[in-house]
């Protein structure tokens, strides 16, 4: 009994590290622009699939030559997490910037990034067709055993990195100078142009982190779940939404927090009650903690949220 | 104002005469339409049935069409994406009955989806033929639709007794998806079969998961800390690929069973290891194969360079039982409503049909009465054929 619910704590650690680590990007964008970027889970799809083709192509190229799976990690985070900086961006600045110019109201900008994220997923089945793609094995995958609990290599690598991602975005939003401009255009955007702060030049770099988690988590994703198709990101982006909005949306902790609280809730109530409930209790339970507290966890009241 | 009504006429005038040329082309077709998913969590399973239906297409086609009551048609096949969705399903069937006017209708394959179609289909009295749905519902109390698939109350039997022998099996457990008919119900009448067989609580765990769900780790370890003699998984290829690593990762060294839904060419480029050494049972195993089925696995390997899986064998027989219906009839009358009923009386008389996937008769319901196999993934992906079974 109790090795059953230590393994159930490792598998909500690490199924909660992906909804934190989704939640993590929505949090940053709707943080400085008070837009919920429903995008962000097909951006963690596309990501996912950049991912899938840059391994299959290094593997190609580097094959028979013995290089090491960490290598190929190393080489292919960094990358992946460039190129999907690099659609991050442009989905700002074509889809949401024009928007923020004219001054729309955010509703607007909001359904656009639905749209986006319809327009990803039929642009991946369009592109790559509708079969499910077999992510690449790039690590050897290690079980280690103690006692009767199984724990593997990709595991804890999926656990450190929700934990390392984490302390980075706090860190560069509270401690560095660019940090503090995204705080302050998310106090006051009319002021803020008025200080000589580039408005732009910063939600630039606020997608372009938003975009890296989403990479982030999508490859990991795709090494632990290896079974890619173009709508894996719609679900999971919703669910770490409202992870987010119940840890306190707008707040780092909270975003984090609140993808381990999701992570937790629904495993250990498959472990506890029935899996056929576990949507039905898991979301029942978020829904009374936010009829009691509306701003979520660590959030606090604004005048106008969406 | 005048030159824009006049514009409005001419534009009418061409729209109306459109029908006009349509029939005039197409006097002796028979249009046979496909309710297949293309898109969506299964689109190997449409791409398997369009690939048979085009090579059947082609062999009658060339042959200078279908003769029907001495009169020779050429056959139409009209694809509809159902993107492995009921409610498109739904809205598939009756575009191919109202819109196109099919006289009959192959797929859906999924129970989830041939059900709701096949409700579409006996309301406007269309012939349905669907080559994969196991469902008992589907074909229920209707007389215009029929399957070429055996059942989900014979394949939970088959799986219980199979795993008895093969196992040595007292104790099993099952996981199954929830949003799904086909899985759910096959859940059910595997359960009821084993604990028959091994008495009550004999099935240690019961567990389910949702369409979208990727992480079954909870549901795995719930699983093996009951310790149960094999796993009965009822599930679709595709969530095999995800279930069966994560089952190892967390410790299970056991056996599995799976059920007709695994039997796909997708199988072992998305599962890849892990599946090796497990066993399903399925409509038929092309390892091994002889005669007709041999030579059908030939011309679609040489065709599509991929062995045929179950849904492409069964499609080929759904449709080869729609044709035989067709060449039963007495006369293409062109009134779709008496053409759709005598070709559901024609199917329905035909005594004994020689299909890839084995020989069969349709009992009242429009059921067939045929084998089902277990084959067993070897270690070069190949599905090996390991016991047939006898209803």
């Amino acid at each position: 009994m109790l090795t059953t619910l230590l393994q159930n704590i490792i598998n909500a650690l690490q199924w909660g590290s992906f909804y934190s680590m989704i939640a993590l990007g929505y949090c940053l964008v709707y943080g400085v622009l008070r837009l919920i970027n429903f995008a962000h889970g097909d951006i963690f799809m596309v990501a996912a699939y950049i991912g899938f083709v840059f391994v299959g192509f290094l593997l190609k190229f580097i094959s028979g030559s013995g290089m090491s799976g960490w290598l190929v990690l190393a080489i292919t985070l960094p990358v992946t997490m460039f190129f999907t900086s690099l659609l991050g961006v442009f989905i700002e600045r074509v889809a949401y910037r024009p928007l923020r110019e004219k001054g729309a109201h955010r509703l607007y900008v909001v359904i656009t990034a639905l749209m986006v994220g319809l327009v990803l997923e039929n642009g991946n089945l369009a592109i790559f067709g509708a079969s499910s793609r077999k992510f690449p094995e790039i690590i050897d995958k290690v079980v280690y055993t103690f006692g009767g609990l199984h724990i593997t290599n990709l595991k804890i690598l999926v656990i450190v990195a929700a934990v390392v991602t984490f302390i980075f975005l706090q860190t560069v939003v509270n401690r560095s100078k660019i940090g503090m401009a995204m705080r302050a255009i998310s106090y006051d955007k009319f002021g803020i142009p008025l200080m000589g702060i580039p408005v732009n030049k910063v939600v630039v770099f606020t997608f372009i982190i938003g975009s890296s988690l989403a990479a982030i988590a999508g490859i990991l994703f795709g090494m632990s779940y290896p079974v890619l198709d173009p709508y894996m990101g719609m679900i999971i982006g919703w669910k770490a939404f409202i992870a987010a909005v119940v840890g306190g949306i707008g707040d780092i902790k909270g975003a984090f927090l609140g993808g381990f609280m999701l992570g937790f809730i629904e495993i250990l109530i498959v472990s506890f009650f029935s899996s056929n409930l576990k949507d039905l209790i898991a979301f029942s339970i978020l829904l009374i903690i936010l009829v009691i507290k509306p701003t979520g966890f660590f959030g606090v009241a604004k005048s106008t949220k969406i | 104002m005048k030159n824009k009504f006049t514009f409005l006429v001419i534009i009418v005038l061409v729209f109306a005469m459109v029908p006009l040329f349509a029939n005039g082309d197409k006097e002796n077709v028979i249009k046979i339409g496909f309710n297949i998913p293309m898109t969506g969590d299964i689109p190997k399973v449409g791409e398997a049935s369009k690939f048979s239906a085009e090579m059947m297409k082609e062999d009658i086609n060339s042959a200078g069409g279908l003769e029907i009551g001495g009169e020779k048609y050429m056959l139409e096949f009209i694809y509809q994406d159902n993107e492995s969705k009921a409610e498109s399903a739904v809205a598939v069937a009756l575009k191919l009955i109202e819109q196109n006017k099919v006289i009959g209708i192959i797929g859906p394959n999924s129970s989830k989806q041939a059900i709701p179609g096949g409700e579409v289909a006996d309301d406007n009295r269309t012939p349905m033929v669907s080559p994969w749905s196991t469902n008992p519902a589907t074909t229920l109390d209707r007389p215009y639709v029929f399957r070429v698939a055996f059942l989900d109350p014979f394949q939970g039997p088959v799986a219980a007794n199979f795993a008895t022998q093969q196992f040595s099996a007292k104790t099993a457990a099952v996981m199954y998806n929830l949003d799904n008919d086909y899985s759910k119900g096959l859940a059910e009448y595997f359960t009821a079969s084993f604990e028959k067989l091994h008495g009550k609580g004999s099935v240690v765990k019961y567990e389910s998961f949702g369409q979208k769900d990727q992480d079954f780790s909870v549901q795995l370890t719930k699983i093996i800390a009951a310790k149960p003699d094999f796993v009965f998984l009822p599930i679709y290829y595709n969530k095999v690929a995800l279930v069966l690593p994560q089952a190892s990762d967390l410790g299970w060294e056991g056996s599995v069973l799976g059920s007709d839904s695994w039997g796909s060419a997708e199988l072992v480029t998305l599962a890849g290891d892990s599946v090796k050494g497990h066993y399903f049972i399925t409509h038929y195993a092309a390892a091994g194969a002889k005669g007709s089925t041999k030579v059908f696995i030939d011309r679609y390997n040489a065709a599509y360079g991929y062995i045929p899986d179950d849904v492409g064998a069964l499609t080929w027989d759904a449709l080869g039982v729609m044709i035989e219906g067709l060449r039963g009839m007495k006369e293409i009358t062109g009134d779709i409503a008496a053409d759709r009923t005598a070709l559901r009386d024609s199917i329905k008389n035909i005594k004994s049909f020689a299909g890839v996937t084995g020989t069969m008769k349709f009992d009242k319901e429009g059921d067939p009465i045929k084998e089902a196999v277990v084959v067993k993934v070897s270690d070069s992906g190949e599905f090996v054929f390991e016991k047939a079974v006898a209803p």
